[in-house]
């Protein structure tokens, strides 16, 4: 409870700066179209303006503070624009439609998704290798952790592309992203969480005479759920961010990485927070329910939360 | 078809050179560890470069080894400017000025418990999210140059280091606190000689999280928009003209970078916190 509470004042307080940062940021905006309307404004010239401070500005002229919040093209978006226009793109419009959020979100939704499962799976199985086969731990396991320190976000153009070029294009570009991105971390999570038992408990088995399957079945794959499932909560994130940029590159028409390159072509401000906020609730949503079917396995698996 | 077969040939090589490698006595040793993976690698090297020249894949879909190796040594000097622009400046500013920002932030949050409650479920959230996204708003805000790169990658380095310090700053135990109390220490005494030590691997853990997202962060950003030098920028242009063996020299240079950025951190960790169990080994 107490924590509750802490947590939503942060959140108005993260709110409360944000209006504040929108009047600073699009005072000069603000000012222009007032002037051209005829309004009495102190300079009076745009260029007079430019070389004053933002907050200098704000403070000669007062009356202009509550239009900050509601222009059309602010540099800054208030939080309330934000929100009414996902609320417009959502709620309000045909799924179907192209304008609509819920349909761009299913687009990205479904190459990550797709290939958040093949890089998963990709992944479980490469770690099965590793822990069973001391070649491949040695060969191929350095490589994996060295992945996780370069940037390998950098090949997503170049895949879509080549990709492209052999004819494969749609879905599969991206969920080829996505499932790489999310192929290392599973890979060394998974390795981690399948190495977790102990020597006594390995040599227990040994005792019960169990061969290498059972080990595996009875052992192995069990007390690595906790481990599969902190690598599949980072696995997921990436692979959002590799299907979002995925869409970058090609100048996709559909998809939330779409709805940021063009929000960010025509300064369509509102659009790119909004699209922004739709990836965040959607990572988020994921997430979450990656940590509820935790729960849940781990519950029907005997493990205290 | 010889090339192929040569291939299959090399590949069999390396594989059984390496499970003799693994298999035998000395595989503990410290030459042998690295020599495996180096096999591997190389191994994987000559069958790419073998199977691209004997199956003829075209060498603009994918690039032989020797090709992109060429034109690495061929564009050093551009090479080196946009790692100068896109690492050196973008990467590293946006990082010092994050890292320091989320440390500094990191100690005012924990002298209050109930900012601490707060901001954690917070910084846990965002941490989690595709802050990328940012990055084409950063660069309308900033501008083209190398500044808002480096303020998208203060925006993703922020909150998963913020997590890291804080939850490292409350690693001390209670009897060690009151040791401190009881010597008599003042708050900045006990922060610098108890608190902040043993804080220093979960700093270093953010530190080290954080090189990989700063490199991202400053690669995308410049899918969106730079002056015309850059690492990002080098390699949209060069897909958009199926100069793929160019993209594939950027990207060696972005590997090379990250694990010596990431190599780095950890060798200051290491002297850093030479005391802890991890690093005695």
């Amino acid at each position: 409870m107490k924590s509750l509470i802490a947590v939503l004042t942060v959140l108005a307080a993260i709110i409360a700066l944000w209006y504040a940062a929108c009047v600073p940021m699009n005072i000069k905006g603000v000012l222009d179209q007032a002037e051209r309307a005829g309004a009495e404004v102190t300079p009076a010239t745009a260029k007079a303006r430019r070389d004053m401070s933002e907050i200098g500005l704000v403070a000669k002229n007062t009356f202009a503070i509550n239009e900050t919040w509601v222009q059309d093209r602010p540099r800054l978006p208030a939080p309330h624009q934000v929100a009414v226009e996902l609320w417009e793109t959502t709620v309000e419009k045909k799924i179907t439609s192209k304008r609509s959020l819920i349909y761009h979100a299913q687009v990205t939704l479904s190459a990550t998704l797709l290939g958040f499962a093949i890089g998963t799976g990709l992944g479980i199985l490469l770690a099965v290798g590793i822990v069973h086969s001391r070649v491949m731990d040695m060969s191929v396991m350095p490589w994996a952790i060295v992945s996780q320190t370069i940037p390998i976000i950098a090949l997503a153009p170049m895949i879509i592309v080549v990709l492209y070029s052999i004819g494969v294009q749609g879905i599969i570009p991206k969920a080829v992203i996505s499932a790489y991105l999310s192929f290392f971390p599973v890979v060394v999570g998974m390795v981690k969480g399948l190495r977790a038992p102990d020597a006594m408990q390995l040599d227990l088995l040994k005792t019960y005479n169990a061969n290498t399957n059972q080990g595996f079945w009875k052992l192995r794959l069990p007390s690595s759920m906790p481990y599969l499932f902190a690598s599949l909560k980072i696995g997921i994130a990436a692979s959002l961010v590799g299907a979002i940029v995925g869409e970058l590159p090609t100048g996709a028409v559909a998809g939330l990485g779409a709805r940021l390159l063009a929000g960010s072509y025509y300064g369509q401000t509102v659009q790119i927070w909004s699209a922004l906020f739709a990836a965040a609730i959607l990572a988020a949503a994921l997430v979450a329910l990656l940590g509820l079917i935790e729960k849940l396995v781990l519950n029907r698996m005997g493990v205290r939360a | 078809m010889i090339l192929v077969i040569l291939a299959i040939l090399v590949w069999c090589l390396g594989w059984w050179l390496n499970s003799r490698l693994a298999n035998s006595p000395a595989s503990k040793t410290r030459a042998v560890q690295l020599l495996v993976p180096a096999i591997f690698g190389i191994t994987v090297l000559l069958v790419w470069e073998l199977l691209v020249r004997g199956l003829e894949v075209s060498l603009v879909i994918l690039p032989a080894p020797s090709v992109i190796a060429e034109r690495f040594m061929a564009s050093l000097p551009i090479l080196w400017e946009d790692f100068a622009q896109t690492i050196l400046k973008g990467a590293l500013g946006g990082y010092v000025i994050g890292c320091g920002a989320a440390f500094l932030t990191a100690i005012l949050v924990d002298r209050s418990d109930f900012l601490r409650r707060g901001l954690l479920p917070v910084g846990n959230f965002v941490a989690a999210l595709p802050i990328v996204g940012t990055a084409p708003i950063l660069v309308m805000w900033f501008g083209f140059d190398w500044q808002s790169k480096a303020a998208v990658v203060v925006v993703m380095v922020f909150f998963p280091m913020l997590v890291n310090t804080v939850a490292g700053l409350r690693e001390t135990s209670a009897m060690q606190r009151d040791l401190m109390q009881t010597y008599a220490a003042t708050y900045w005494q006990s922060f610098f000689k108890l608190r902040l030590p043993a804080a220093l691997p979960f700093v270093f853990n953010g530190l080290k999280i954080s090189t990989t997202l700063a490199l991202i962060g400053a690669i995308v950003a410049e899918f969106f928009g730079s002056p015309t030098v850059g690492m990002g920028f080098r390699i949209s242009t060069s897909v958009g003209q199926l100069a793929l063996d160019m993209v594939w020299a950027e990207i060696v240079v972005a590997a090379l970078a990250g694990s010596a950025f990431y190599g780095l951190v950890a060798l200051i960790e290491k002297s850093f916190t030479f005391w802890h169990p991890s690093q005695r080994g």
